[in-house]
């Protein structure tokens, strides 16, 4: 019997912008709870964060952005997961993004936006209901 | 301070107090432990015996004297009150412009200029890569024509012009100094700051093109120029801001900010030859505010303790003035909370008051909005009266210094600047901060006490009103600014109108000129100058610098 194999997920941040402190601390709380981590860094293009997300197979992606590009920048990750046979890898997203926007990124196919304010047990909790590895 | 018999009595007396609470209070704690927002802890009463090692003389002294705990200038917010400078800008140079003026017209002293992010980053506003960034959290600058419009109709000669700008700080402050010049403003007259402060970057707020060594080479090339060529100018702002704001502890941040400064220093007199008191009187600082009225305002004077002493002992400056650590101040962003908004002016009035009773230089208060975008007039013009009502109404600035001889205060002061000895200490035996930034030391510690941090808050053994204590369900609305999306179209427009109309054989001789400049030991500074003259863009001279010196990518330490 081989073990059941852990949800794998990429964080990554998207754009220009470099404020990290909050998508590190969720990449250490995914670790601490038992998933597997691979963080991409800052200033990552759709295209770099859509080929690692593949080439890595995970199971999913978590964006965030702080610069106010998220309509852009996550609705083009999750368009290109789509067009190279990847929409079946779940995508969350969190950063300061305003209410209004949510219902536009969820159509883009962003599964959950966290806001701040949201502790690393509700991420972590959300993930273990709603994304279970292929 | 004091005498041993003093000292016997004061720890009698200590017992027999911390014995008599114990008896008539039974339980007199709400919490096991008190600490700062940074952790560390607090005792519940301090006495003679926490400065016991404490010299006047030699670490106190007076305000103007070395080693400048009590400030640099002698007379204090007395002689002259800390610049009210508010980091702004938004859409275009000229929506920068009217709200600058404005501010300016209420009472602002100082400019302090916010880009967007592909100007932060070297890119022009029609590159792929600044898609949906253009104009969103700064102004939009490609060009000098840009610069003019951002500048118009305000005095370069008279008001202080801050830049918060790092790889290309040199591309930006060339437009500048030409928008000036071109206004009539010479060079001797101009002031100001960028903030040119590339390894905090690579620590912390990860606004990075060029690997280290190259960046470190590009700030020598300015600090050497504006000692040669523009002598009030502080050609760099080495900051804490931002590794605070990644989640560093006080201690952290004055550490790691002053590291920072001694590889600054130790370049220049390397690389420049350059007598170290010739350059470092235009060397600036640049420190948060947080929420922790105490800690902040002890970091604040340990800073300038330290830093007079590292200056006069380490690279034996003799002028004082090489001794002064001047600092601008912003209060702590992250300390805001998108709940509940408008307790965020609490926030930042006890933020200010912390940079205040430590001696600021120059001021931004956030405002209550910025946790959700980018000010609001109604929002800044809070911010701003904030600062004039602590200066102007409050009596704070009446006498210099005033926490001078607290036991807390002081005690605490020589604990923060202990603890940030240790941490330059290692760093020092790493080699100097590029190679402590190279294996990711800085940039662990402060990922470890963000994270530390975070299960506090999560936890609720640290309070933050209106997120995890005190919520509600309803939350009172904010109008927010919102910056048109046709901001990028129109700034691509203005982009590729200057291109027409400038003169393409001249730009592209002062790039090639620029390009072997930057592969010589050459200074870069005048060739990127006639670079901005013919209407370069700041990507065409960034891109000179990553074809030659490479780019840096972020090793996403977490």
């Amino acid at each position: 019997m081989t073990p059941e194999r852990k949800v794998r997920i990429l964080i990554a941040k998207p754009g220009l912008d470099g404020h990290d402190r909050g998508v590190k601390i969720v990449a250490r709380g995914y670790r601490d709870a038992g998933f597997e981590v691979i963080y991409t860094g800052v200033h990552q293009t759709p295209e770099q964060i859509a080929d690692a997300a593949i080439q890595e197979s995970v199971d999913l992606v978590g964006l965030s952005c702080l610069s106010g590009a998220h309509l852009h920048l996550f609705s083009e990750v999750a368009r290109l997961l789509k067009e190279q046979g990847a929409g079946d890898v779940t995508i969350i997203g969190g950063g300061i993004i305003p209410r209004e926007d949510i219902p536009r990124l969820k159509e883009a196919g962003i599964k959950e936006v966290f806001l701040p304010g949201t502790t690393l047990e509700e991420i972590v909790n959300w993930t273990k209901e709603n994304v279970s590895p292929k | 301070m004091f005498a041993e018999r003093v000292l016997e009595q004061v720890r009698k007396g200590m017992k027999r107090w911390l014995d008599e609470v114990k008896k008539s209070t039974g339980n007199p704690q709400t919490r096991a432990r008190f600490s700062t927002v940074s952790d560390l802890e607090i005792k519940p009463v301090y006495t003679p015996d926490d400065i016991k090692n404490l010299d006047f003389e030699r670490d106190i002294g007076f305000p103007g004297s070395y080693p400048f705990t009590r400030g640099v200038q002698a007379t204090g917010y007395r002689g002259r009150v800390w610049t009210y400078r508010l980091f702004s800008g938004f859409g275009t140079a000229s929506d920068t412009n009217r709200r600058w003026r404005q501010l300016l017209k209420d009472g602002e002293t100082g400019l302090s200029t916010a880009f967007d992010f592909p100007t932060l980053m070297g890119y022009d506003s029609d590159s792929p890569r600044s898609r949906a960034e253009v104009g969103k959290c700064g102004v939009a600058v490609d060009t000098l024509a840009d610069m003019e419009a951002l500048t118009k109709d305000i005095p370069l000669d008279r008001v202080s012009t801050s830049m918060t700008i790092n790889p290309p700080a040199s591309v930006l402050w060339a437009m500048y100094l030409v928008a000036a010049e071109k206004q009539g403003a010479g060079w001797d007259k101009v002031s100001g700051t960028i903030q040119n402060d590339m390894l905090k970057e690579f620590i912390a707020q990860k606004t990075f093109m060029c690997p280290p060594e190259p960046s470190i080479r590009l700030i020598s090339d300015t600090i050497e120029f504006g000692t040669k060529h523009v002598p009030r100018w502080n050609t760099i702002s080495i900051s804490g801001y931002h590794i605070r704001e990644a989640g560093s502890t006080a201690v952290q941040e004055l550490a790691f900010t002053l590291a920072d400064g001694i590889a600054y220093v130790q370049d220049v007199v390397d690389r420049k030859k350059l007598d170290v008191d010739a350059f470092a009187p235009r060397l600036s600082f640049f420190f948060n505010s947080h929420i922790d009225l105490f800690e902040e305002i002890a970091k604040f004077r340990a800073a300038r303790r330290m830093w007079a002493r590292i200056m006069k002992e380490r690279f034996k400056a003799k002028n004082p003035r090489s001794m002064w650590l001047r600092f601008h101040t912003q209060t702590a962003g992250c300390s805001l909370t998108a709940q509940q908004p408008f307790n965020n002016v609490v926030r930042t009035t006890t933020e200010a008051l912390a940079a205040v009773l430590g001696g600021t230089q120059s001021l931004h208060t956030n405002s209550l909005d910025e946790v959700l975008a980018l000010p609001s007039e109604f929002a800044v013009n809070i911010a701003l009266r904030t600062q004039q009502i602590v200066a102007e109404e409050t009596g704070v600035i009446n006498t210099i210094d005033p926490l001078a001889g607290s036991y807390f205060v002081e005690g605490l002061t020589s604990e923060i600047e202990e603890k940030a000895w240790e941490y330059i200490e290692r760093i020092d035996k790493m080699g100097g901060m590029l190679a402590a930034i190279e294996r990711g030391f800085p940039q662990v510690e402060i990922a470890n006490a963000a994270y530390k941090f975070q299960k506090q808050v999560d936890s609720g053994e640290r309070t933050m009103i209106g997120v995890n204590k005190y919520r509600r369900e309803e939350e009172t609305p904010v109008e927010l600014l919102k910056v048109d999306e046709k901001v990028e179209t129109e700034q691509v427009e203005r982009l590729k109108e200057t291109r027409r109309i400038r003169d393409n054989r001249k730009v592209a001789q002062a790039l090639h000129d620029l390009r072997a400049a930057c592969k010589s030991d050459k200074n870069v500074m005048p060739y990127v100058i006639e670079a901005v003259k013919e209407y370069a863009t700041e990507q065409e001279i960034c891109d000179v610098y990553r074809e030659v010196f490479g780019e840096h990518r972020d090793p996403g330490f977490f």
